[in-house]
């Protein structure tokens, strides 16, 4: 009893931690420019990269 | 008539301001809108370009949107030098007006997203504790299994309401219309079983379906946010191609100064400065002189006007003569003529009558099974059940016939079939508009800029020596006239004629030692002497005898296959232009169309749509001219070149990314194909939930079966749909 009590609870939270980062990052726009965060990991050129927010 | 490159509309020198916007830090933003940036290198230079300029702090270019984001340390300087840098690196660049852009569209698109990504983390969540109960149910406590009904309760109850929310506002609305849509019975399935499963769990009842409200609002919000994504981008690049023929108008300020503003800022007796090429944005008056102008766009005439000082001029005409200054007599949303606008809005009117399949389906299908549920409710009232179980059973007919299939069957189709034509370079900016495309049987083209290329070409080039040729070249150079420079593009680039003096309405001479060179009409040319056509220009080089080019409207050369294609899906073609008789017959004789009407005025353009409708088409419309717009609004669906005037893509249905024509017999191809499939999706989503009906009504239904059923009718209808999305 007190390992399935456990066990769901503990589920609970690690949902709730993944819905969380997951609204987390749509909220802070990495999901606002899918065609060119797909070409910028191609960029070489990591001082002018680091610049970017 | 060309889209004007946007280097001249929004001059270096102008004043840019207006674009700024101050941040919370201090610093500046400035929004640009880049063209032709599609690949990592672009991405590159364009950021690295910008973030070069001196007062700049950051520069990041959004590939999806293609918008780029500057941050500016002050308001001075650096804007011109932005644009200049990314037009200097071979990209079209216009500043967009921050703040406008980030609108309720986006803040839509997030809603939905977040309500789809807690829709999914409650389907999981409650599945997994009641998926525990349907397979080991056996081995729990009566106590065990309940509380796992109430931890599945207290995730499914908030998730469902919260991600639900597009649905019930969604039904709301439309009842608050005393229609119904497919939302209504969607939503009331929703709320009735969590009110079920609530109401079982605190009898200690198996019969919960929190799993089933959960996945069923995921599912849905799949369909509904793929939707939107994709309409939202077909809108996003019709709006960016706007954005970028937008107007700026370059006003000149009493102190003499210039600055540039939005065509939407002019208000009646500003000045305006108008170059050669230039679109003029409002109505107005020639104020200073007199100047050639390209009507075609106002009045589908292909050959350029001559107009005096003083003369009224609409918006939307071209100027292709001198430079010259225009007093504004109207703002932009007056300067259409009343009527036109008039006519947009009856237009705008009949297309909201319009009742979607998905909705006339809807209209069928909720009197259906709320009877039936009555029914169902009755029988075992009289056959003896408790009313617990008579309003259980009830209640599961509804959630069983939950027309979650159907809510996604349209969805579905639409969404593979936007996204085909999107590739295609069809961008369609209203939700209906495949469907009405299906039915349509007439297709009535604008000639001008339509058909044909909008700009004239030299005819009889063969019959003229190369030696002549480039003696009326080194003329036509000088020359923004549309002849000129169909004269001056088969002559190639060379030099200019010395001391070139242009005569108004007339043409062009040079006076050099040597050469006395005249270019220009007949009357002019030859001293009144002949009395020759509109379409040509005539060359005298001192006293060698005239010699006379002839110049057309050249037919796009896509036409007549494009054409053909749709007479063999059963389409009749028609020609209305308000160009004249003789271009007009020539082109109808060309692109092979037997029926046509010229010398047509806005109006009557769309008084002959109004008695097409009248006879019973169903009519679709493309055109790209201003006195096209009131026709497009009023056909069933219409479709506009992306070179179109403003104010006829606003009036389409739907927008063609480039100038080529061809992709209009694809998209009345899939909007046939879509069609099927939605009736197709409607049938097999019909079957699905009419087979469980039966056990519902006996009461046979677990919540297991119930799910089962969502999950399996939802995938065939978008596996269905998926059909569309393959290539042919």
């Amino acid at each position: 009893m007190n390992g399935v009590a456990l066990i769901i609870t503990a589920a609970l939270f690690i949902g709730l931690g993944a819905l969380a980062l997951l609204l987390w990052a749509l909220n802070s726009g990495q999901y606002d420019d899918p065609d060119g965060d797909a070409v910028r990991i191609l960029l070489d050129d990591p001082g002018e990269q680091g610049q970017t927010k | 008539m060309g889209t004007i490159s946007l280097a001249q509309q929004a001059d270096v020198a102008d004043d840019l301001t207006r674009y700024l916007h101050q941040q919370g830090d201090g610093s500046w933003r400035f929004e640009v809108a880049v063209k032709g940036a599609h690949c990592a290198n672009c991405l590159a230079k364009i950021e690295a370009g910008v973030r070069g300029i001196a007062g700049v702090r950051e520069a990041r270019l959004n590939l999806s949107t293609g918008k780029l984001m500057v941050s500016l340390d002050d308001a001075a300087g650096p804007p011109h030098a932005v644009l200049k840098r990314v037009r200097d690196l071979g990209y079209d660049a216009a500043p967009f007006e921050a703040g406008v852009t980030l609108d309720t569209k986006e803040r839509e698109g997030r809603f939905l997203l977040h309500c789809l990504v807690v829709a999914a983390f409650g389907t999981i969540f409650t599945m997994g504790l009641t998926d525990a109960v349907w397979y080991g149910g056996a081995d729990m406590s009566a106590a065990l299994r309940r509380t796992f009904f109430w931890l599945a309760a207290a995730v499914a109850v908030p998730v469902t309401l919260y991600a639900g929310q597009p649905f019930f506002q969604s039904a709301l609305a439309s009842l608050r219309k005393h229609s119904t849509n497919m939302d209504v019975p969607i939503s009331l399935a929703l709320i009735l079983s969590l009110l079920l499963s609530l109401y079982q769990t605190m009898q200690g009842g198996a019969e919960t379906y929190f799993d089933a409200a959960a996945m069923l609002t995921f599912l849905l919000l799949v369909g509904r946010y793929l939707d939107f994504l994709l309409r939202d981008r077909a809108y996003g690049a019709a709006r960016h191609l706007l954005a970028l023929q937008s107007l700026l108008a370059r006003r000149l300020k009493p102190d003499g100064a210039v600055e540039t503003v939005s065509a939407r800022d002019l208000v009646p007796e500003d000045r305006v400065l108008l170059a050669s090429g230039d679109r003029v944005p409002v109505n107005g008056r020639l104020d200073d002189r007199g100047t050639e102008v390209d009507l075609s766009l106002v009045t589908g005439e292909s050959l350029p006007q001559s107009l005096p000082r003083g003369a009224e001029l609409q918006a939307g005409s071209i100027i292709t003569g001198a430079p010259v200054l225009l007093r504004a007599t109207a703002r932009v949303e007056e300067s259409l003529v009343a009527d036109l606008a008039r006519l947009l809005e009856a237009g705008q009117q009949s297309r909201n009558r319009y009742v979607s399949l998905a909705d006339r389906a809807a209209r069928a299908y909720v009197p259906f099974v709320t009877g039936l549920a009555v029914l169902v409710w009755l029988g075992r009232t009289l056959a003896g059940a408790s009313p617990a179980i008579a309003i259980t059973n009830a209640i599961t007919v509804l959630i069983i016939t939950c027309p979650c299939a159907l809510g996604l069957a349209v969805p579905a189709v639409q969404i593979a079939a936007t996204g085909r034509l999107f590739r295609r370079g069809l961008f369609i900016k209203s939700g209906n508009a495949l469907e009405r495309l299906a039915a349509i049987d007439v297709a009535v083209f604008d000639k001008t800029g339509t058909l044909t290329l909008g700009s004239p070409v030299l005819t009889n080039a063969d019959g003229i020596s190369p030696q002549v040729l480039e003696r009326a070249a080194q003329l036509a150079r000088a020359s923004r006239h549309p002849f000129a420079r169909a004269l001056a593009a088969v002559a190639g680039s060379g030099p200019v004629a010395g001391n070139i003096h242009e005569v108004m309405g007339a043409g062009l001479f040079s006076k050099e030692l040597d050469s006395d060179r005249k270019l220009g009409s007949a009357a002019w040319v030859l001293n009144g002497k002949a009395d020759g056509g509109h379409s040509e220009l005539w060359f005298r080089d001192g006293d060698d005898p005239p010699v006379r080019f002839a110049f057309e409207d050249q037919i796009r050369p896509e036409t007549r296959a494009m054409l053909d294609a749709l007479r063999a899906r059963g389409i009749m073609i028609e020609m209305l232009t308000g160009d004249q008789q003789a271009p007009a017959a020539e082109i109808a004789r060309q692109a092979g169309i037997a029926t046509w009407l010229a010398g047509v005025s806005p109006m009557d353009k769309a008084e002959h749509l109004e008695q097409l409708r009248a006879k019973g088409h169903r009519v679709l419309m493309v055109g790209d001219g201003i006195n096209d717009a009131g026709a497009m609004a009023l056909a069933h669906v219409s479709v506009a070149p992306g070179t179109a005037a403003d104010i006829s893509q606003r009036a389409a249905d739907m927008v063609l990314r480039g100038d080529s024509l061809s992709p209009i017999v694809e998209a009345v191809d899939v909007a046939r194909k879509a069609k099927r499939l939605v009736l197709e999706n409607f049938v097999l989503a019909a079957l699905y939930n009419l087979s469980a009906i039966p056990l519902a009504i006996m009461g046979l239904v677990t919540p297991l079966i119930a799910a089962a059923t969502m999950a399996g009718s939802s995938l065939v209808v978008t596996v269905n749909a998926l059909r569309l999305a393959r290539r042919q």
